[in-house]
């Protein structure tokens, strides 16, 4: 009973996985395609020149290359600031941090459709001119709560003990901080990071709102929808897939690494 | 230690941060809220208390509002069948590979979303594997489609949220200590009572985390149903955005998009009374 019960919820599992991986199959595999109209729909006959020449279509580089611009911008910052919220709501008790933790946690519950008008309105009723810039703002703004979260998820596990270790040995703060605090949360901080980065370069909904006459990525993607999909969107689509795959393993290996050398030295 | 000065420290760090999140989401919900009781049309509005808003919004698209919360809540149950066994998996069977499955779960979302959402239009075609199994299988009529039907559209909501489902499961699953089941069955309760007993009600807030933030999204969602449907399953969303960028009527779908905060408001706040788990609301913000 037991060994079928257990071959059941594999089999389920693996069925999932199957489904989750289902439409990524069909992007990589029409990433080959030879379409002959300018719909990529249909199964056409194989290639590679959409690979080896991923910029073919006009326009799909320079969007690409505003995507990434406002991805590594965006999460940096928004790494920054969330990072700096973290800290002070994990490590004090102050006047103010439930009202903190609701300025988190709404933004989070908001639908991405009421969040790119209210930023529109704003931008609107201040006469900001929109493109770069507040497209830019936009993805600082919902990368921040984001990234609180993941780094406070770090942060509530730390062993204070260290720290106080270290200051028992003479550290001030500042120095404690950077040679205990920042590198055992680095791991939490570079997730963070990686999800702010995915997150900025996947946005549509809040961007569509916000960009004036910028086309992102995404923006791109959904311009082209409509007269045409050129299989090179397959191949930029597979590329970040597996750039943002990679990272994460990184990640995972990094933290594997680590485990295993404070095992060793406890 | 600084002593002194020691009580600013807190307020310090949060500064920079908090004064972007007023800035640019508490400001702008109030130009929004202000818009939404103005009249006039694009670019010139002016505001003057005009509550019709609301009540326009409202009658001129309430099937749109139904529809939403129906194919949201719809997705939502879909995910939650599909996601839970999965998280489960991952968190009791998954061993040493749990971080490597559970990157395996997020990876396809790092596609970007709406090449997704294509590769969905190009599964579901007519002339897709699906429908045409479907059809052989006598489920679908020799004429019958997926793409631009309801099925379509809820089904790519369910795919496309699925991430926001089975993290917060996986997370509330793997803080389970195991020995808790154990106890349980060592005291003679049936695997499936214990699960019932021990193992769900102990997931509980990761299934009300789970819930909510795929509802959310989901709710307010247009991609779906532009790419994979027709005008006749457009959801708020669309109004929203349509009114928004194309009509330009910016106090209608200003109005619209509070009554859909609101009604997304409500609707937790019943679920989470009906879960008893107020506590969790708490602990979650």
């Amino acid at each position: 009973m037991k060994f079928v019960r257990r071959h059941v919820l594999t089999a389920y599992a693996a069925l999932a996985l199957a489904y989750l991986f289902l439409p990524i199959a069909v992007v990589v595999a029409y990433s080959f395609n030879n379409p002959k109209g300018r719909f990529n729909y249909t199964w056409q006959g194989f290639t590679w020149s959409n690979w080896t020449h991923p910029f073919a279509y006009p326009g799909l580089s320079g969007a690409l290359k505003i995507s990434v611009e406002i991805a590594l911008l965006s999460s940096v910052v928004a790494t920054a600031l969330g990072t700096l919220i973290a800290l002070a709501l994990v490590r004090y008790r102050f006047r103010g941090s439930a009202t903190t933790n609701l300025l988190i946690f709404v933004p989070m519950t908001t639908p991405e459709v009421v969040m790119g008008a209210s930023l529109l309105a704003l931008f609107v009723n201040w006469k900001v001119p929109q493109g770069f810039g507040t497209i830019l703002i936009a993805h600082i703004l919902f990368n921040i709560s984001y990234v609180v979260v993941t780094v406070r998820a770090r942060l509530v596990g730390f062993d204070r003990h260290l720290e106080e270790a270290a200051m028992d040995l003479g550290a001030n703060e500042w120095v404690t901080f950077q040679k205990v605090t920042l590198p055992l949360i680095m791991p939490g901080i570079l997730a963070a990071g990686l999800l702010a980065f995915a997150l900025s370069i996947d946005d549509f909904v809040i961007t569509y709102f916000n960009a004036g006459a910028t086309v992102t990525f995404p923006l791109f993607v959904w311009g082209a929808a409509r007269v045409a999909t050129p299989p090179q969107i397959n191949v930029i689509g597979t590329a970040i897939f597996l750039i943002a795959v990679t990272g994460m393993l990184a990640n995972i290996l990094f933290q594997n690494v680590r485990l295993r050398k404070t095992a060793q030295v406890v | 230690m600084f002593h002194r000065r020691k009580w600013a420290i807190p307020y310090l760090l949060l500064t920079p941060g908090t004064a972007w999140l007023v800035i640019f989401f508490v400001v702008p919900m109030w130009y929004l809220g202000k818009m939404s009781l103005s009249q006039g049309l694009f670019p010139l509005f002016s505001f003057s208390w005009a509550w019709g808003n609301f009540h326009d919004a409202i009658s001129s698209y309430r099937t749109q509002f139904i529809r939403s919360g129906e194919y949201a809540g719809i997705a939502t149950a879909i995910a939650l069948v599909v996601s839970y066994p999965l998280a489960y998996w991952i968190a009791f069977r998954g061993g040493r590979w749990k971080n490597l499955f559970l990157l395996l779960v997020i990876a396809p979302f790092f596609v970007t979303y709406l090449i997704r959402t294509l590769a969905w239009e190009t599964i579901l075609s007519d002339n897709g594997l699906v429908v045409h199994t479907l059809q052989h299988l006598g489920i679908l009529g020799s004429d019958g489609r997926l793409l631009a039907t309801s099925t379509a559209v809820i089904a790519g909501i369910t795919y496309n949220f699925l991430p926001f489902m089975v993290l917060p499961l996986y997370v509330s699953l793997e803080q389970i200590d195991v020995r808790l089941i154990e106890a349980a069955e060592d005291l003679y309760a049936s695997r499936p009572w214990a699960f019932a007993r021990v193992t769900l009600p102990l997931s509980l807030p990761g299934v009300f985390a789970g819930v909510l933030l795929t509802f959310i999204p989901a709710a307010g969602d247009f991609i779906n149903a532009q790419l994979l449907g027709t005008p006749r399953q457009y959801m708020i969303g669309n109004v929203i955005q349509s009114e928004f960028l194309s009509v330009r009527d910016y106090p209608t779908a200003a109005a619209l998009s509070f009554v859909l905060m609101a009604a997304i408001l409500v609707l937790v706040l019943i679920f989470a009374r009906a879960l008893g788990t107020d506590r969790l609301t708490v602990s979650h913000a």
